[in-house]
């Protein structure tokens, strides 16, 4: 049976025969490559350039330098310590970004306003919100390197400055997110709680918790992970732990013990990702 | 807090201790209207220039066609929603013109059960219940309280006349849409509030529950002398149950009368574009082409 247009059944419309969106689409898709092409130019994008002989000799010289990854003892042990105090100072980090970020976020969410139960919001509070928004705002917007490197100047080196930078950095950063998780929250028990004269804290344990609890977990859990991966990063500026370690073997070029390195280091985030999974998964 | 078997069987439960004076709550409306700042020009407004005026202690039940304003008036009432004309007093003050604390502390003594249970899925129906009670506990208390429930024997009260004693400590999601709405009443039991305000607190139980559900609000207002406003929508158990009935019908008041007084004609004419026919236990739908109400912000 021939389905063509037109020859349907009487009086029903002939099928369309093109894409109505595709023009648009097409339109669309040149612009952006008429507009991504002088970018490309702009930051010298020529990956071809690292499949040259010279590029690839090289490259075969750097990767032939982390293998075989050292494995001596001594060494090992080295690094397992340093390890520990790696997941040490961003645990402290996060610890420390946490109690910054938790009054910060309950503070700037619009999910526990009571002046906005019956109309808009009044005007004092959300000046007050948005000085909130603005102060994380600031927090985050330095990166924790800076950070790291001003307390250094101030407490020298070792683990105290990386803790600060993170905790300051990733406090920003919780607060933000923590605000709009809970204000992603199914809001009518909230707002029935703070309607029936409850307060505001006792309305975000008893309405908010229980259903933002695995988000606000799971994100916790996630910039863990990340200030790990900070915290090797202020290694390389004299906040100690694995971070400084990597940084003076490839210093002294010994690619194999930086091999060892990486290698824990990836085992270290891995676990981390694990965790968070089983932490949601409990809390469901 | 003691809870004491009454002659009925009713458990009956003492309210918690507060410093508010031991009446029902009265509430006084004069000339509210309130329209919606959305809603479409030529709609009616969701309350238009309402008088009401509601003892201390009374029962009265609000009756009308979807739409007519029942929600929007206990909204008012509970001090949840501000007129845009006219005012609201609530035991001779108006909350609009307290400082936000003493007006946390008028709706302390509000209860208000909206008409979709408000309870987070994953909590259980022990903390739920008992969350009626947090505006007259500490913040301390009630952080220990949701650690380990602080008053398991209440909760128990509270549930074992709404029939769901057994379902203690499931989680909410885990009940039936009346399961829940029961729970929600529960609340109710559990509240240091001077009056209840309940929308559709039946809708999702079936007659026979209902009934009971109902039987158990109305003795424990009257024993506690709590003032008692409902809004349903169905209206031969309206008629049957409750001494006072208002007729809600787009945002005005039809009749107020008791409820041996509200004539069949009175009632055909709350629900005059009933695609049904007169029979005024249906619930009416709604004429195609009318401007509709503006959805409320509270479901």
């Amino acid at each position: 049976m021939a389905i063509g247009s037109g020859t349907g059944l009487a009086g029903a419309p002939p099928s369309p025969d093109r894409d109505p969106a595709w023009g648009g689409r097409l339109a669309w898709l040149l612009a952006s490559i008429l507009l991504l092409w002088p970018l490309l130019v702009m930051t010298e994008f020529r990956p071809w350039q690292m499949l040259d002989a010279r590029s690839l000799h090289v490259t075969a010289r750097f990767v032939g330098g982390f293998l075989p990854p050292a494995v001596s003892l001594e060494f090992l042990a080295r690094v397992a310590r340093e390890t520990w105090r790696t997941v040490a100072i961003a645990t402290a980090g996060v610890a420390l970004a946490l109690l910054l970020a938790t009054p910060l976020a309950l503070v700037a969410t619009t999910a526990l306003s009571v002046s906005s139960l019956a109309g808009r919001m009044a005007l004092l509070p959300f000046l007050v919100r948005q000085a909130t928004r603005a102060a994380m705002v600031a927090l985050r917007t330095v990166p924790e390197l800076v950070w790291a490197l001003v307390f250094v100047r101030v407490v020298g080196l070792g683990p105290t400055s990386g803790v600060l930078a993170i905790a300051l950095t990733y406090g920003g950063m919780l607060g933000k997110v923590f605000a709009e998780i809970l204000e992603s929250c199914e809001a009518h028990p909230t707002r029935t709680l703070l309607a029936n004269g409850s307060g505001r804290l006792q309305a975000f344990f008893y309405g908010l918790l229980p259903q933002a609890a695995p988000e606000l977990t799971s994100y916790a859990i996630y910039r863990w992970e990340c200030a790990i991966r900070s915290s090797v990063v202020l290694g390389f500026v004299g906040a100690g732990g694995l971070g400084q370690e990597m940084d003076s073997s490839l210093k002294m070029l010994a690619g194999n013990e930086v091999a060892t390195m990486l290698l824990v280091f990836i085992a270290l985030v891995a676990l981390a990702d694990g965790l968070s999974a089983w932490l949601r998964r409990s809390l469901r | 807090m003691d809870i004491h078997e009454r002659g009925t069987g009713v458990a009956g439960l003492a309210p918690s201790h507060t410093t508010a004076p031991a009446h029902g709550l009265s509430v006084r409306l004069e000339r509210v209207s309130i329209r919606h700042p959305g809603a479409r020009a030529q709609a009616h407004p969701a309350l238009d220039r309402v008088d009401l005026c509601i003892g201390g202690a009374e029962q009265l039940v609000v009756v009308g066609p979807s739409g007519a304003g029942k929600t929007t008036l206990l909204l008012v009432a509970a001090a949840a929603l501000r007129a845009s004309a006219g005012r609201v007093l609530l035991d001779g003050e108006d909350p609009w013109l307290l400082t936000p604390r003493r007006r946390r502390h008028l709706r302390a003594r509000l209860f208000l059960a909206p008409q979709i249970p408000p309870l987070p899925p994953r909590q259980r129906v022990v903390t739920a219940v008992l969350a009626g009670r947090l505006p007259a506990m500490s913040l301390a208390r009630s952080v220990r309280s949701l650690l380990y429930p602080l008053d398991i024997a209440a909760a128990h009260a509270a549930l074992k006349p709404l029939e769901l004693a057994d379902r203690l400590f499931d989680r909410v999601d885990r009940l039936s849409g009346g399961e829940r709405q029961r729970v929600s009443l529960a609340r109710a039991l559990l509240a240091p509030a001077r009056i209840w305000l309940l929308d559709e607190p039946l809708s999702g139980l079936d007659p026979v529950r209902a009934a009971r559900a109902l039987q158990v609000l109305r003795e424990q207002a009257q024993r506690r002398a709590i003032t008692l406003v409902v809004a349903m929508h169905q209206v031969q158990m309206a008629l049957d149950n409750f001494p006072r009935v208002i007729g809600l019908r787009d945002g005005a008041v039809s009749f107020d009368s008791p409820a041996s007084q509200v004539s069949p004609e009175a009632l055909r004419r709350l629900y005059a574009h009933a695609a049904t026919a007169a029979d005024p236990g249906d619930i009416p739908a709604e004429q195609p082409g009318e401007p509709a109400p503006v959805a409320m912000l509270w479901r």
